[in-house]
């Protein structure tokens, strides 16, 4: 595949394998982690850890956007779902909820959940339906904000008065900050940066992370071999002492990012004062909800529905994986109680979650111990 | 005067008519649609006895018997629609037990309201199917369910096969060593049903894999290699298969990523959409297991028939407690490849 296939090359994989282990250094370990669910996915799909010494240790982060939302807010949409049209992205389908339900589990029980691949998919629904509610679950972080904005705005231009947004999206440096400020939290050495993300934000927005915190942040792309270069390239900076914000990503990533989709999205968002993420709990400024003008489509408004926390089952380690300090298997229901088909935790659920990724992928490295 | 014929009965509108509720009521005009349509198209002795099923001859051997239902949805997609995937499907599941499929039976439930220029489109694309393959169908029945209470159109078919004796093929065969032999590209079918649906238009083309695989199946029994199983990797793809074949087996495996074949259009819409093509079904593929020894001669037979021509090597069997299907990466790092969690793209088949 064309502008593929280059960037999955085995035998470039084996040379930036053999750079890696030839410059870290034997005696110290390499801590790095892995922001981006696509990240985690990728290293996971691609086998990438068995290219890396074993000194040299990735670490999954939260940004997955299926696994840092709260049970909380799945119950909001189930409770709309049984009200309105819910439309929503395949992966929050099958997140656990209250009274072991689920989206997928609601849907079965007579909720009207619809899966859409787009915003414009749910806008399409409202315009078919107008005798009907429509809600689009909007969810993730900076990369699927834009598209929202783009919707919202086309609706008040349409005057299409049957569509709202249950607004859920959340901010990248938000979560990096928090990470970093908990006391308890795990030791990194350095940050492997969003990419999609950082095509929206930019590089700039990381650079307190390298500044204020040490820490040195290099963007990469979600190919194998973008993961493996900014592997090569933070072990380079940890191995000088530096502690920058460097792109892997040039092709795709700049300084400011994309300005018109920021524009936009400030246009139609605000950020919250607070909002609780599943794992990181109650983190200020991390979240966006529509502005005043936009009320209108803000379903948590035109519904009345309040947010209610629910924590999380207490056999479920979520919260300490999306923070880095546990690894999947060592939670004790990981692969057991817990499966990709019976999630308890929203980690196992989507593909990106850092239990979804090591149990489809990785778990063989447990059973030759 | 009247100068109506006393026996004149008015043919179906196959041009602006639709199924009624009256058509599956048993009464005349069940029996007209079953007669100008159904027997019409799909023709052969054993449906003409008129009968409430059908008398067959003695088979010689072990019978096999097999049963599909076709949900699919859109009914038709680039290379095939729901009737002929109903009689390449069930074909598919007979023969891949190593039986000759020698007949099929065929049910139909019909939605109310449904265009018969449409339902005659599919019956006669099953007719063909049906008679390309050499496998008559012989016996069936029609339901309909009144509006929204299904999809157009829901098809179920059964085959019957015969066994040869010395023929055994079973998915707890696998040993460690066999080889894993596949006939071709994979996810052609799934990619070509989800091109059609939510508005997802591909410039490039892609086109169903679907067709009967028992003429492969033959030559590659023929070729007298120690063939152990043989599956046909439809929902679910070629993970879900090679992941059920290993549990019976009570076995693991480890793949090659780089010999798996995947059309570029296909890998490219695949990545698009975030789905892998090892999860995405097919309709006109197998996988084989056999002794290490005979898997040239076996790959040299399944290269010259034409619904196998890019078949190869992908992997081999290996002794694992756990039964875990693994691959190395392109990349040279290894993975599992598990089975399907959830449902990747309902109503496939």
């Amino acid at each position: 595949m064309k502008y593929v296939d280059e960037f999955r090359d085995s035998g470039l994989a084996r040379n930036i394998a053999a750079n890696i282990a030839r410059e870290a250094n034997p005696r110290r370990t390499y801590r790095l982690m892995e922001f981006c669910g696509g990240h985690t996915h990728a290293i996971s799909r691609y086998g990438i850890a068995d290219l890396l010494p074993r000194n040299v240790q990735m670490i999954h982060g939260p940004g997955c956007p299926v696994c840092v939302l709260p049970i909380g807010r799945i119950d909001q949409a189930i409770r709309l779902a049984r009200e309105v049209i819910l439309c929503t992205y395949a992966d929050t389908m099958r997140v656990p909820a209250s009274d072991h339900l689920s989206l997928m589990r609601a849907k079965a029980g007579g909720a009207d959940v619809r899966m859409v691949y787009s915003t414009q998919g749910a806008l399409k629904l409202a315009r078919e339906h107008p005798q009907r509610e429509v809600v689009f679950l909007a969810i993730g972080f900076e990369t699927t904000t834009p598209p929202t904005a783009v919707a919202v705005r086309q609706a008040a231009n349409e005057g299409l008065q049957n569509f709202s947004i249950l607004c859920n999206h959340v901010l990248t440096p938000a979560a990096m900050h928090a990470i970093l400020l908990d006391d308890t939290g795990v030791n990194l050495d350095g940050f492997v940066g969003p990419a999609h993300v950082s095509t929206v934000i930019g590089s700039r927005p990381y650079e307190p992370f390298a500044n204020d915190y040490a820490k040195p942040v290099v963007i990469a792309g979600f190919e194998p071999l973008d993961v493996m270069q900014a592997i090569l390239m933070l072990v380079r900076q940890i191995n000088e002492g530096r502690a920058e914000v460097e792109n892997e990503f040039t092709r795709a990533v700049t300084l400011d990012g994309n300005l018109k989709a920021q524009k936009l999205v400030s246009e139609v968002f605000e950020l919250r004062d607070s909002f609780e993420w599943r794992g990181l709990g109650s983190v200020p400024h991390s979240a966006l909800k529509l502005r005043e003008a936009y009320t209108a489509f803000d379903a948590e408004r035109k519904f009345g529905i309040g947010y209610t926390a629910v924590p999380d089952n207490k056999a479920c380690e979520c919260a300490a994986i999306l923070r880095g300090q546990k690894r999947p298997q060592e939670c004790k229901i990981f692969g057991t109680v817990c499966t990709p088909e019976n999630p308890v935790g929203s980690c196992m659920v989507s593909s990106e979650g850092a239990c979804a990724a090591h149990y489809s992928y990785g778990r063989f490295r447990e059973a030759a111990w | 005067m009247t100068t109506v014929k006393p026996n004149y009965v008015r043919p179906l509108d196959f041009k602006h008519g639709r199924v009624d509720m009256s058509h599956g009521s048993g009464g005349r005009a069940m029996a007209q649609l079953i007669r100008e349509l159904f027997a019409a198209a799909f023709d052969n002795a054993y449906l003409a006895q008129g009968n409430d099923g059908a008398i067959l001859p003695a088979a010689n051997g072990r019978l096999v018997i097999s049963t599909d239902a076709h949900v699919v949805s859109p009914l038709f997609f680039p290379g095939g629609d729901i009737g002929c995937l109903s009689v390449h499907g069930t074909i598919n599941d007979v023969a891949v037990m190593g039986a000759t499929p020698l007949y099929l039976s065929a049910s139909f439930i019909l939605e109310e309201g449904f265009p018969l220029a449409d339902l005659k489109r599919i019956v006669e694309s099953m007719a063909r199917a049906a008679r390309e393959a050499g496998v008559p169908i012989v016996t069936g029945d029609t339901k309909v369910v009144q509006q929204g209470k299904g999809d157009g159109v829901f098809i179920s078919t059964t085959g019957v096969g015969v066994l040869p004796g010395g023929v055994e093929l079973s998915g707890d065969r696998a040993q460690p060593g066999d080889c894993i032999l596949l006939s071709g590209t994979i996810g052609d079918h799934g990619m070509a049903i989800l091109s059609q649906r939510e508005g997802l238009e591909f410039s490039a083309p892609i086109v169903s894999d679907t067709a009967a695989l028992h003429g492969l199946i033959a030559a590659m029994l023929d070729s007298g290699a120690a063939l152990r199983v043989l599956r046909d990797p439809t929902r679910g793809g070629l993970a879900t298969t090679l992941n059920e074949i290993a549990k019976q087996s009570g076995v693991g495996m480890m793949l090659d990523e780089a010999a798996i074949k995947v059309n570029p259009p296909i890998e490219a819409a695949c990545e698009f959409l975030g789905l892998d093509p090892l999860y995405v079904a097919n309709e006109g593929k197998l996988v084989a297991i056999c002794a290490p020894k005979d898997a040239e001669r076996l790959l040299a037979v399944m290269r010259a028939h034409p619904l196998a021509h890019e078949a190869g090597v992908i992997g081999e069997v290996v002794a694992d407690t756990h039964g875990f299907v693994q691959m190395t990466t392109k990349l040279g790092g290894r993975r599992v490849v598990d089975w399907l969690a959830g449902e990747q793209l309902p109503r496939i088949c």
